[in-house]
């Protein structure tokens, strides 16, 4: 549940952009997207960790920032 | 209704990666004098106006949105492939941290856009003459940012919608005279 939540588009690179291209754009589709109405009994993070995470169950969990290039990765 | 053509009124070249001038270009995109106001104060007062002068401007109201939609480009061309980091030298850090790059009606110091800009108060001269006023306040504004870039194709798109400024202005001038004649006319019943 960890690297499909970056989905990468490719945008249009004109032949007379002033700037250099960023080729690749990235944006997030967190897990909430993809449960309607959270089930009972998911497994849990060990509570410290949860705290750190901000989460309890490890399939809402959403890193951050997108691993791939686009908007600089770990650059900023 | 509208019919769109999948293309610009005048060219846009952007030949300088100069992302700053993004930011101070937003004042003709969603400024008080920019482009949406004008198409918005236009296309709005038509309907409470004397028939003669409703065409245009239904029509100059129409021709600011395809301005919009140049500076939109402009803007966009500017900032579509800057970093973060380089958003924020060129003076966009707070646009980022709200809008990422994506364009924003606001003005060039970032006050969003409101409908406080415009008015429409339903007298034919007072609506007439603020659209004229409009007019030449874009065409300064126009001046202002051909002498803030010295970049010569992208003053070439800018020197021609200053153009269009002065010919709108023409008309609207055309039109207050349109409606004041009208009192001399001779009519016989």
């Amino acid at each position: 549940m960890n690297n499909n939540q970056c989905r990468v588009y490719y945008p249009f690179v004109g032949p007379f952009d002033p700037c250099p291209p960023i080729r690749v754009k990235t944006y997030v589709v967190p897990p909430n997207q993809f449960i309607p109405f959270q089930p009972m009994n998911l497994p849990q993070y060990p509570l410290p960790e949860a705290l750190r995470r901000g989460t309890l169950w490890p399939a809402l969990f959403s890193p951050y920032p997108c691993p791939p290039v686009g908007k600089g990765g770990g650059d900023y | 209704m509208w019919i769109y053509e999948k293309k610009l009124q005048y060219p846009v070249r952007v030949s300088k990666c100069d992302p700053r001038m993004a930011k101070f270009l937003a004042e003709q995109y969603g400024g008080a004098d920019g482009e949406l106001a004008a198409a918005l104060r236009y296309l709005n007062q038509r309907y409470t106006i004397p028939d003669q002068v409703i065409g245009l401007l239904t029509d100059i109201g129409t021709e600011e949105f395809a301005h919009l939609e140049m500076i939109a480009t402009m803007i966009y061309k500017l900032t579509k492939d800057a970093t973060p980091k380089q958003l924020e030298e060129a003076g966009l850090g707070a646009h980022f941290a709200s809008h990422d790059s994506a364009l924003f009606y606001n003005n060039a110091a970032g006050v969003p856009w409101t409908a406080a800009y415009i008015q429409a108060k339903g007298d034919p001269l007072a609506d007439l003459y603020e659209d004229i006023a409009a007019e030449e306040k874009a065409r300064a504004t126009y001046q202002w940012l051909i002498d803030m870039t010295d970049d010569v194709d992208l003053q070439d798109s800018l020197k021609f919608l200053r153009e269009r400024e002065v010919v709108h202005a023409m008309r609207f001038k055309e039109a207050v005279q349109l409606i004041v004649d009208d009192r001399e006319q001779k009519k016989v019943y």
